[in-house]
């Protein structure tokens, strides 16, 4: 499992819902054309400006509303991982299960730009930013910690199928 | 120190004395579903699951797609269906169903004391029954084969109702009013307790709105505490023995507040987001309303249909709007058909659909085009939630829906009772 990341920063605001981040009707549309609704209500056209690797950055409770599979979208288009002053609890949660690395870091917003490049840990929490030099500590999980677990494992699946070799 | 209600049942469910805040745990869950989830059906098909820990504790509901919109969610439909029946399981037939936060609780399927994890945010809504409940949505399929999940052990917010709420104030206007002053991340990761005598004072579609809204304020949990009006409930619907949990008197809580329901008045949560709430009186007039929303897991219970009821008696539905009702169930549907409620809906112009998440969540039936205004009572009312995001999303209770159907713009529904 990938633990550190350094990539450019996509700065959003407060409150990016799963509404946002994978719209209801866009479960119609076959799986490799979905991603590309990612945040067109809120930036048109960002889908296709994002490289693999980029970081996001959001403000307060990013994630927020509906369980649908937000992070799933934010894979597809490759994203390294996102950080946010405060996380939803069921984006959180889903983005363990698909192995996608999220990371609570207050104050992040304050810290970077869009279009800055970020550095990030996710085991020590340890956060930089390569543009400005600002630096903070996020709140890494402990590594003995079940969503940890479920991380090193490639997610839910794959943690499932180790559970069942052992409870056959 | 004492311990809280999510405290005490995540210890019983993990076999510890006590558990506290920021620890992470291993605990047994008492219910669970099985839903349509592509991710969650594409888990169970490649790791073969044919058992799952307990199939009288698995539920399917078709709720979002019910009937199925299309082929994809037709196949999806008839996969869990023989899933279902293969394992054992529950499933809800459709014309038997309604959306699972109003017909697991229908069903006895929910009670004091336990920990359930429910793929679907709206998840909280058992708490009106006393149960620890959260959203596990992909991590479901592990729910579903181990019967356990892991928790981080949240922090507490206590919530605590004195009087009684006004005529034409719902359960929605209590989440709305809270999160208009505190926010929708107030109790992000947090459980939130609600007690007091005012909860007690509270009829069960309001305790059952609360917890089903504590997800607006970010909660995991959103606990009520029990009392003979859920104990009555219960009666005849289930003949598992449950034990209420109750707070300990030296609980820690990282915020506590007193909420007088007598003084809350209908609000309107202006579009983008369940906290813009503003008075009913205090929303420009003017605004034309293209569509009104009635039901959902928020607002489908039989008295939320009986109090628009009571505003749409004898008017009509304004000529330039739709009305669309969509109970919690198929029994509540026929609850509302045996008290005459259907009547004056149909009579006032209203289309009276069956139960379904359709059109709260911009899945099917009512998707809004652009640009359209829409008064919803489902729990939400994100930019593009129920359709086009140019659409507009006002968010109010069942009441002041009800008003603005007929009025053709949002009104004080107490006008019209």
């Amino acid at each position: 499992m990938e633990t550190s990341f350094s990539g450019r920063v996509w700065k959003f605001g407060d409150k990016i819902n799963t509404d946002v981040l994978y719209p209801g009707l866009s479960r119609r549309l076959p799986d490799d054309e979905r991603p590309y609704l990612c945040m067109e209500a809120i930036r048109p056209g960002w889908s296709r400006q994002v490289q693999p690797g980029d970081i996001i950055v959001g403000g307060h409770n990013f994630g927020c509303g509906s369980s649908r599979p937000a992070p799933e979208n934010l894979k597809a288009l490759k994203v390294a991982c996102v950080l946010a002053d405060s996380i939803a609890r069921i984006f959180f949660r889903n983005s363990v299960s698909l192995a996608f690395p999220v990371m609570v870091a207050p104050g992040i917003s304050a810290i970077c730009e869009d279009g800055d490049r970020l550095s990030v840990n996710f085991l020590t929490g340890a956060v930089t930013n390569d543009t400005g030099g600002a630096t903070l500590t996020a709140e890494a999980m402990p590594e003995d910690s079940p969503p940890m677990e479920i991380m090193r494992a490639g997610g839910i699946v794959p943690f499932l199928r180790e559970w069942q070799k052992t409870h056959a | 120190m004492g311990s809280t209600i999510a405290e005490k049942i995540l210890a019983s469910h993990s076999d510890r004395a006590v558990v506290r805040p920021g620890e992470y745990i291993w605990a047994r869950v008492d219910e669970t579903n099985a839903v349509q989830e592509p991710l969650v059906l594409k888990g169970i098909k490649e790791l073969g699951i044919d058992k799952v820990f307990d199939p009288e504790r698995v539920y399917s509901t078709i709720d979002h797609s019910s009937p199925p919109q299309d082929i994809a969610h037709a196949d999806s439909t008839q996969f869990l269906r023989d899933w279902t029946h293969r394992v054992g399981s529950n499933f809800y037939e459709i014309g038997r169903h309604g959306i699972q936060h109003h017909v697991l609780p229908e069903s006895g399927y929910v009670r004091p004391g336990e920990l359930i994890m429910m793929a679907d945010s709206h998840s909280t809504t058992y708490g009106a029954f006393n149960a620890a409940s959260a959203c596990a949505t992909l991590e479901s399929v592990f729910v579903i084969a181990t019967g356990t999940s892991w928790f981080r052990v949240p922090e507490s917010i206590r919530i605590e109702f004195v009087g009684e709420l006004p005529e034409a104030v719902l359960g929605k206007d209590i989440i709305l009013d809270i999160a208009r002053r505190h926010g929708t991340d107030f109790a992000l990761y947090k459980s939130v307790e609600y007690g007091g005598p005012g909860l007690h004072s509270m009829k069960l579609h309001d305790r059952w709105t609360i917890s089903n809204m504590g997800v607006e304020l970010g909660a995991k949990f959103a606990i009520c505490e029990a009392d003979d009006v859920i104990y009555r409930f219960l009666e005849g619907r289930t003949d598992r023995p449950y034990t209420p949990v109750f707070p300990d008197a030296d609980a820690t809580y990282s915020y506590s507040e007193q909420i007088d329901l007598s003084k809350l008045e209908p609000l309107v949560a202006l579009p983008g987001d369940p906290s813009n709430g503003i008075p009913v009186s205090s929303v420009d007039r003017g605004t034309k309303v293209n569509q009104v929303f009635i039901g959902s897991c928020s607002e489908g219970r039989f008295e939320n249909f009986e109090l628009a009821a009571r505003v749409l008696k004898g008017r009509k539905v304004h000529p330039d709007v739709r009305l669309l009702a969509s109970p919690g169930s198929q029994a509540v549907w026929r609850e509302c058909l045996q008290a005459g409620i259907w009547d004056t809906f149909t009579e006032a112009g209203a289309l009276v659909m069956h139960s379904t998440c359709g059109p709260c969540q911009g899945g099917h039936l009512g998707v809004l085009g652009a640009g359209e205004v829409c008064v919803s009572t489902g729990p939400r009312n994100f930019a593009g939630r129920m359709g086009d995001p140019t659409a507009l999303i006002y968010e109010a209770n069942a009441a002041v829906a009800a008003a603005a159907a007929v009025a053709g713009e949002i009104t004080d529904p107490r006008d019209f009772l």
